[in-house]
């Protein structure tokens, strides 16, 4: 049960896990989900309308929409964080009742655990399941040379810089090998440029491990080069507006993003989606000035 | 106020030594003094440490200049001490006058002397002698040797010259004389500028005292026995109050059950002084242990409980929902996510709470006990012992912040990662 490593670079992820995330199929399916929340003085926000969705093993997915479009609620759904008003969700027909290992998330910043070392933050779920050190150490040294920290893992992650805390997160996340890995703006807090390298490591560790990924952004470019499809949420009610299926993905792994987005389809796409959401953002405005009105 | 003034005018002279003198002699050159903008940037505000080594300093020396210390090598001035004299002129009632001489030995005090030998001079109005210690006054007993007194109706009309009446004053050399409504002559020779012992005694008799109760102890216990005894309750006290407080703030931060049985009580308790409570404990457990370590139990447990309730509260979302979605449970969230997420916080708390129990036992060992720091200078200023009085308040306060110091410090050893996240 090896694969070929024909694109697998020289620090690259063990034939162990890379057995174990190629086998394992993992298909998420989200039914009808919808999402009410009930204000105090009455009223209430719908912050998802049946909104169902199939997501198949391996898929890299960018869920992209203006603010108050429910994606990160969408998000705490299928992380189990939040349970649906309406719907469901299931991870292999197994229904998503609360937060388990089988979903990892990653989260914008501040989630690392700053009483532990990088290496503790890294080994922090396979401890939790009780797992012999033995049995985790490899993987776990493997992880930090693949995120670039193997010469950090005894310093304390609020010694780290932004970008070294993501890759720490994303370690941590990928330590434990879950099926679907949601990540939540994982690099919104983070510079432009070390932005674009952590986008190159996510498309790395998307192709390599093979995970699942879901991604919510606010930045319509990396939108595009992290979604192999592309999901362009509306607001009130939220919802899924548009769904793309994108190249960018695929072409951008191992090479240089910035000659991705000079492909002129890229600017093209890019926008369709900006000019998308402007019309929406300019709807909310429109309709708050009505109410107020 | 004379004090006040001499503080300020050293506060203003070491300010422009230090800042014209020393300080640019071993001027610092790092980050903070190359910035321009200092007033208003806390950041750049840092504690002058001549000034913090001279205020210390000039403390003792206004100690010790006002008390007149051997330790310290000016003085402020001091009482008369020495003979002196002053004349009074007796009027008898056929009008004739007469004139007697007063001599006045003052001894320094703590000393004992006999008045001078003095003859007794001519005339109705004898000359007299008397003794007294320095800020004593003393009255001159006339009648004793005249031969007129005030019974025959002779009266003093004349001080030094002076003429006088009842309830007059009259300076003198070396002091005040005053006449009283009946005629007599009170003495009160200058005090100075210094302050007595009885009101504040020497820096060095302090300390030998200091010296003293460490030995030979006061009311039966040594100073190193009240002292241990005081902590000793304080720490008993402290653990208790953490060991109950701790879990129940933990309880009160992660079930709405506890939090709505419990916030009740802990929001009434905890604007209650603990000192208030003195009264109430006294009546339970009476004056021992028992009734102080369940006061300062009672004193640190709000506190404890309120912090790490904080601490839990505190407690960023995404980190528990990390821990989750990495597979902890419950416990587990709670051993290896909450806990050490608010000990920053109750490592605060502790600090308040020590600070606290630190007060409240000193204070309940002023209302009743047998031994401790309190006891024993509640009991030493009814014997008006002003250096155990005095002796006691400076260890008090260096313990207390001797305290504040180790909480600190264990608080950089045990958690790093305050304030950095």
């Amino acid at each position: 049960m090896t694969r070929a490593r024909t694109d697998v670079g020289p620090r690259f992820l063990n034939a162990d896990t890379l057995k174990g995330a190629w086998c394992r199929m993992s298909k998420l399916s989200i039914n009808n989900l919808s999402m009410r929340f009930d204000l105090p003085n009455g009223s209430f926000v719908q912050a998802l309308k049946d909104v169902s969705l199939d997501i198949e093993s391996g898929e890299l997915m960018s869920v992209l929409g203006p603010s108050g479009c429910g994606k990160t609620t969408f998000l705490n759904i299928l992380a189990g964080f939040l349970s649906p008003t309406e719907g469901s969700v299931t991870l292999n027909d197994n229904a998503v009742i609360g937060p388990s290992a089988e979903r990892g998330m990653v989260f914008q910043q501040g989630a690392l655990f700053e009483w532990m070392s990088v290496r503790d933050n890294v080994s922090f779920g396979p401890r939790m399941a009780g797992r012999k050190k033995k049995d985790y150490m490899d993987n776990v040294n493997h992880l930090l040379d693949v995120v670039g920290l193997q010469d950090f893992k005894d310093k304390s992650v609020y010694e780290l810089s932004g970008g070294m805390q993501q890759r720490v997160a994303l370690a941590r996340c990928l330590a434990n090998d879950p099926d679907v890995i949601l990540m939540d703006e994982p690099l919104g807090a983070l510079d432009a440029l070390t932005r674009e390298k952590m986008q190159g490591l996510v498309l790395k560790l998307w192709k390599e491990t093979g995970k699942t990924i879901i991604l919510i952004t606010h930045s319509v470019e990396e939108a595009l080069l992290l979604g192999q499809r592309l999901l362009v949420m509306a607001p009130r009610p939220g919802r899924i507006h548009k769904e793309y299926r994108l190249p960018f993905a695929a072409a951008g792994v191992g090479k240089d993003l910035r000659t991705v987005k000079r492909d002129p389809e890229f600017a093209e796409k890019r926008e369709e989606i900006l000019s998308m959401i402007w019309d929406m953002e300019e709807e909310i405005m429109g309709r708050t000035e009505e109410a107020k009105a | 106020m004379i004090v006040l003034g001499i503080y300020i005018a050293i506060f203003c002279a070491a300010f422009i030594v230090v800042r014209f003198g020393i300080s640019k002699i071993t001027e610092r050159r790092d980050f903070t003094s190359l910035k321009t903008v200092t007033f208003g940037d806390e950041s750049a505000v840092r504690p002058n440490r001549w000034a913090s080594f001279l205020s210390v300093l000039t403390l003792f020396f206004l100690w010790g200049a006002f008390t007149g210390s051997a330790w310290v090598p000016f003085h402020a001035p001091g009482p008369f001490v020495g003979d002196t004299e002053f004349t009074y002129t007796m009027e008898a009632p056929d009008g004739a006058r007469d004139d007697a001489t007063v001599y006045a030995r003052v001894l320094p005090t703590g000393e004992k002397g006999d008045p001078q030998d003095v003859p007794a001079g001519d005339g109705f109005a004898k000359n007299d002698s008397i003794a007294l210690a320095a800020w004593r006054s003393d009255l001159v007993l006339m009648d004793k040797n005249d031969e007129i007194t005030r019974k025959d109706g002779g009266k003093v009309v004349a001080i030094d010259g002076q003429p006088v009446s009842p309830g007059s004053r009259v300076e003198v050399a070396h002091g005040t004389v005053a006449v009283t409504s009946k005629g007599s002559l009170n003495f009160v020779p200058d005090g100075g500028m210094q302050m007595e012992p009885i009101w504040l005694p020497a820096p060095e008799s302090v300390v030998a005292r200091v010296k003293e109760i460490s030995v030979r102890g006061y009311q039966n216990f040594t100073l190193w026995e009240h002292l241990y005894w005081s902590l000793f309750r304080v720490i008993v006290g402290f653990l208790c109050g953490a060991i109950v407080g701790i879990p129940l703030g933990y309880a009160m931060g992660l079930s709405g059950w506890f939090r709505g049985w419990f916030d009740p009580i802990v929001e009434f308790m905890r604007p209650v002084p603990p000192l208030a409570l003195i009264p109430l404990v006294i009546i339970w457990a009476g004056i021992g242990e028992s009734g102080k370590i369940i006061l300062l139990f009672l004193a640190a447990l709000w506190i404890m409980a309120i912090s790490a309730r904080a601490g839990v509260s505190g407690v960023a979302i995404s980190k528990v929902h990390a821990a989750y979605s990495l597979g902890a449970s419950r416990w587990q969230v709670l051993r290896y996510v909450i806990v050490p997420n608010s000990l920053p916080e109750i490592f605060t708390g502790a600090r308040v709470a020590m600070g606290v129990c630190w007060g409240t036992v000193v204070a309940a060992e002023l209302v009743a006990a047998e031994k401790g720091a309190g006891m024993m200078i509640m009991v030493a200023s009814r014997f008006q012992l002003t250096d155990i009085v005095l002796m006691g308040i400076i260890l008090i306060g260096v313990i207390g912040f001797s305290i504040d110091i180790l909480m600190r410090k264990a608080e950089d050893w045990l958690v790093p990662w305050k304030g950095r996240t």
